[in-house]
């Protein structure tokens, strides 16, 4: 269960990837968030966003149309 | 011991931003890319929608360009601030409703103030003399610079041997003579440098990143315009002209027709914002209406969307309409004939 969730559903990329980078400025390292979220592309967007940003990507889960990524906040480095 | 000097790039996706930020990134400069979303990037989007793009690559350029560059990105959300430079374009526009210059104007400002904010020494971007006929010519480079407040902290490492230079050049912070002069529309010098850096699968140029470059898209924004009697829009409406047929068969409404599995179903996460349509007798679009519209106008639509649904050449089409006030009703209706849909209602 991650610390903090994000509802991205419906927005198509870049959108879910811009809000995602609001909200991780607003963590702290350690901190883990799940980004909700319809737009196929967001699979792979967010973990090319979290890969050139420092954080991690620690699981992708699909239901139909819902996509749920976790996010790993790390020290952005 | 030398400070480490930091340079905003301006990452568009293309190959002109990638090839600027690693000439400058390979003179030790610590470069992080910077790529504004305006809402008429192409990017994306319309990939995602269509079902017929599934083989099509969905990464985002920019975030690719930054994974090859080893830099950091940041996307900002400009939607907003956006409109003013897409409605009053000070610089009028270009062929459509494209306003280059005051797009490079504006986002160029807009970098000047993240590394005012952000402790960076200066901003690179792709441009290249003649590259582009509004916004890239020898002309209109001062003016980027000048108006959009960065003046001799901007730098164009692609063509800064045809300008005088920059206070990064004056400073020693980057070595001119690593520079280049590039200059004209030719590609021929991009494509050699990106070979030598190894560089290949990079973003083809193919118009612009902008749907406000591409015709149609750029006669269905007049239009609604013209319908709201004012140049005003928001994210949605301008998502939407990305999508589907759009007819307007009477002055007052405008029909949105999914064309395919997946537009329809990027049109079904609108169905509370407005009054819409669908086939139930036979597979069909969804259609949303945009405007005030009567009984009357409503049967118009139906037989319309029939037209475009595998009923087309039943003798009766089935329909639901689900008005806007939450009214549902089914319709029966004939599906229009062909030469009954005026040329001038496709937009």
């Amino acid at each position: 269960v991650s610390d903090y969730e994000l509802d991205a559903r419906r927005m198509l990329c870049p959108m879910p990837v811009i809000r995602t980078q609001d909200k991780v400025e607003q963590l702290k390292p350690g901190d883990t968030l799940c980004v909700v979220c319809t737009d196929p592309g967001a699979v792979h967007d967010i973990p090319a966003w979290c890969r050139v940003n420092g954080h991690q990507v620690t699981d992708i889960q699909q239901h139909e149309e819902e996509i749920r990524i976790s996010v790993l906040v790390c020290d952005g480095q | 011991m030398n400070k480490t000097r930091k340079a905003a790039a301006l990452i568009s996706g293309g190959l002109d931003s990638l090839l600027a930020a690693k000439v400058i990134l390979d003179q030790g400069i610590h470069v992080e890319g910077i790529n504004f979303f305006t809402g008429f990037c192409v990017e994306g989007h319309t990939h995602a929608i269509r079902k017929k793009d599934k083989a099509k690559p969905k990464r985002n350029n920019a975030l690719w360009v930054a994974e090859q560059l080893g830099i950091k990105l940041h996307i900002i959300d400009i939607i907003e601030e956006y409109k003013d430079v897409v409605i009053n374009p000070k610089h009028g526009y270009g062929s459509n409703l494209n306003p280059c210059l005051d797009c490079k104007i504006f986002m160029v400002h807009k970098a000047k103030e993240w590394i005012q904010e952000h402790g960076f020494d200066f901003i690179v971007t792709g441009e290249v003399i003649g590259q582009r006929p509004k916004s890239q010519r020898k002309d209109t480079m001062p003016v980027i610079a000048r108006e959009s407040g960065a003046d001799e902290l901007l730098l164009r490492p692609l063509c800064a041997k045809n300008l005088p230079p920059s206070k990064p050049e004056l400073e020693g912070w980057v070595d001119r003579n690593k520079l280049h002069g590039f200059g004209g529309r030719t590609r021929k010098p991009q494509m050699a440098l990106a070979a030598q850096f190894g560089l290949r699968d990079y973003a083809q140029p193919a118009g612009g990143c902008c749907f406000l470059t591409d015709r149609q898209y750029s006669q269905k924004l007049a239009d609604l315009w013209k319908a709201r009697g004012s140049r005003r829009y928001e994210l949605d409406d301008i998502m939407l002209l990305k999508v589907g047929r759009h007819l307007r068969p009477r002055p007052h409404f405008k029909m949105i027709i999914g064309r395919e599995d997946g537009e329809n179903k990027f049109l079904h996460g609108y169905r509370k914002q407005y009054t819409h349509l669908f086939t139930r007798s036979h597979k069909g679009p969804l259609v949303l209406i945009d405007g005030e519209v009567t009984q009357e106008d409503i049967d118009l639509a139906a037989q319309i969307a029939a037209r475009f649904s595998q009923g087309r050449n039943a003798a009766k089409v089935e329909l639901e309409v689900q008005w806007l006030q939450g009214d549902r009703q089914t319709l029966s209706v004939v599906p229009i004939a062909v030469e009954a849909i005026e040329k001038d209602w496709y937009l």
